[in-house]
């Protein structure tokens, strides 16, 4: 199958429309996470989405306006858990993020049966996607993006030494609550295509990967902003050729280049 | 005068174990006061009280003489938290700076000015381009202090400041601070194993200890009080710390 063919088909042009802005978006933010040690945030609110998602589904709602603020809510409530105890914090969003999973999957169930939404929610789809989701993409990534530059050395500052910029009189609070708000953000929207059980590895990976070579930090998010891209991008167009799902494709071509830079971390510093 | 900062029948504890209690003691613009102690005694815990990281379990914590949070600056004990973070010693530096911004945090020129100041005032323009995790700890003491720098006016914390560094850069730190406190007024609170450079530079002690014993006063006064004769080991034959010695030495008998 030829490559460029996959530029003719709508739903494709929508995939790379709502895809690219969301990988931009889930590797910026995911440099903060992963230096935070809060990757496990952008799995809870993965779980809740779904929840959301196959309720509202269950229910004949429009997906996004049902997931986006009782994600956006839950973000609020990880966030505080992870702050007050770093180990028990753990836990409890392991025990959230099941339990939303549980819920969903069970009312889902009751309701119309197992159908291909609730696999669809999983796993990720392209073909899902609608024009709404499109353009809700767009603008949310828009506004996260800048919201991003805006922050950007706050958020720095607020990543490196938490209590540092706390005992000095900066809003800690604030810019960990912007960070967790636009994580929830980006998860509903990639989830979609990338599915509930592998969208935090769209946040996690690229930053992982741009970890290994990168010596500032300017440096790492422009490489795994690219990275991201670049990843989903070879994903797309492998799922489309040879058939594979999208969103493992995508999670495979992110694994795969953390391997090459891990490798090429080890060479150079021998 | 007013005070910078008074504390007030302070007691902290961590999960109902009390680390120091009753805690009294007030400073004023342009002191210079130590806090020494043994490990586990309570100084970093006391730090983060006063900057707020830490709420008291009773008392509080009263700034004064129009002191602002964003006038402080802080030096961290090196606990190694960002031990693998990419960051450059520029960044790391210049994030001093921020603090000074309302919302935004985009740095102009005069911030990227006073940053590139206090790397040479440390002596540390060559590391600029480097990477924070790539050097030593001494080396990264010295970034951390620069960028203390960057955001303190009028008063500074440093918690344990000179552990890790050679000989010469501990030096060269106390001579940094100092000046600090001399030439630019700034209100100096230091931790401190190093209790005899404590004494010759600071103008006043606060001794905490695992047993619960507190001092705070003038060096002066330290030298001659009971907790001060005993840990500094001085042979000072004063009235007062040849009656700690007989005492001490009672003590200690079986
Ligand atoms: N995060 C913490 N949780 C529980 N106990 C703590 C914590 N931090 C310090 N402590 C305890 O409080 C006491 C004082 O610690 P600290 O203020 O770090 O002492 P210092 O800085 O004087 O060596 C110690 O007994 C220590 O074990
Ligand atoms: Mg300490």
């Amino acid at each position: 199958m030829d490559i460029l063919s996959m530029f003719e088909h709508t739903f494709m042009i929508r995939a790379l429309i709502i895809g690219i802005p969301v990988s931009l978006c889930a590797s910026l933010l995911g440099v903060s996470l992963v230096l935070k040690r809060y990757s496990m945030i952008g799995d809870g609110l993965s779980h809740v989405g779904f929840g959301a998602l196959a309720i509202a589904s269950a229910f004949n709602l429009t997906p996004l306006p049902v997931a986006i603020p009782v994600v956006v809510i839950s973000a609020f409530l990880l966030l505080r858990i992870s702050e007050n105890s770093k180990i028990k914090g753990d836990s409890a969003i392991a025990l959230i993020s099941s339990s939303a999973l549980a819920i969903g999957v069970t009312v889902a169930t009751l309701r119309n049966g197992m159908n291909t939404d609730i696999s669809n929610y999983l796993f990720g789809s392209i073909v899902a996607t609608s024009d709404f989701d499109a353009i809700w993409s767009v603008c949310l990534s828009g506004i996260v993006i800048i919201l991003l530059r805006i922050f950007y050395n706050k958020i720095f500052a607020v990543t490196f030494d938490e209590n540092f910029s706390k005992a000095t009189g900066i809003k800690v609070n604030f810019y960990n609550t912007v960070i967790a708000i636009l994580t929830a953000l980006t998860v509903v929207l990639g989830m979609r295509i990338m599915g509930t059980l592998l969208i935090s590895s769209l946040i996690i990976f690229p930053a992982l990967s741009a970890m290994q070579v990168c010596k500032t930090f300017r440096q790492v998010i422009v490489t795994s902003a690219i990275l991201s891209v670049i990843c989903f991008f070879i994903g797309i167009s492998v799922s489309y050729t040879a058939g594979t799902p999208v969103g493992a494709s995508i999670v495979l071509a992110n694994l795969t280049a953390f391997v090459i830079f891990t490798v090429v971390k080890n060479i150079v510093s021998h | 005068m007013l005070s910078v900062l008074r504390c007030n029948n302070v007691t902290m504890s961590y999960d109902g174990n009390t680390v120091f209690k009753d805690l009294n003691f007030e400073i004023h613009r342009g002191d210079y006061l130590c806090i020494v102690g043994e490990n586990g005694s309570g100084k970093s815990t006391l730090m983060k009280g006063i900057l707020g990281l830490r709420s008291a379990s009773y008392g509080e914590f009263i700034f004064g003489d129009g002191l602002q949070q964003t006038e402080i600056g802080y030096l961290p004990q090196q606990t190694g938290i960002q031990k693998d973070f990419p960051a450059s010693v520029w960044e790391v530096v210049l994030s001093g700076r921020l603090n000074k911004k309302k919302f935004l945090g985009f740095y102009n020129k005069e911030d990227k000015k006073i940053a590139w100041e206090n790397m040479e005032k440390i002596g540390i323009p060559s590391l600029k381009k480097r990477c924070y995790r790539e050097l030593s700890g001494g080396q990264q003491q010295r970034v951390l202090l620069a960028r203390a720098l960057c955001s303190a006016e009028k008063l500074i914390l440093l918690d344990e400041p000179v552990v890790g560094l050679d000989p010469v850069a501990t030096a060269q730190m106390y001579t940094i601070i100092k000046n600090l406190n001399q030439n630019d007024n700034m209100t100096v609170i230091m931790v401190s194993h190093d209790i005899i450079s404590a004494v010759n530079y600071a103008s006043h002690i606060l001794h905490l200890s695992v047993s619960g014993e507190i001092f705070f006063g003038t060096t002066q006064e330290y030298q001659h009080s009971e907790l001060g004769s005993r840990f500094l080991y001085h042979n000072c034959h004063c009235d007062d710390c040849e009656k700690h010695k007989l005492k001490h030495i009672h003590q200690s008998k079986p």
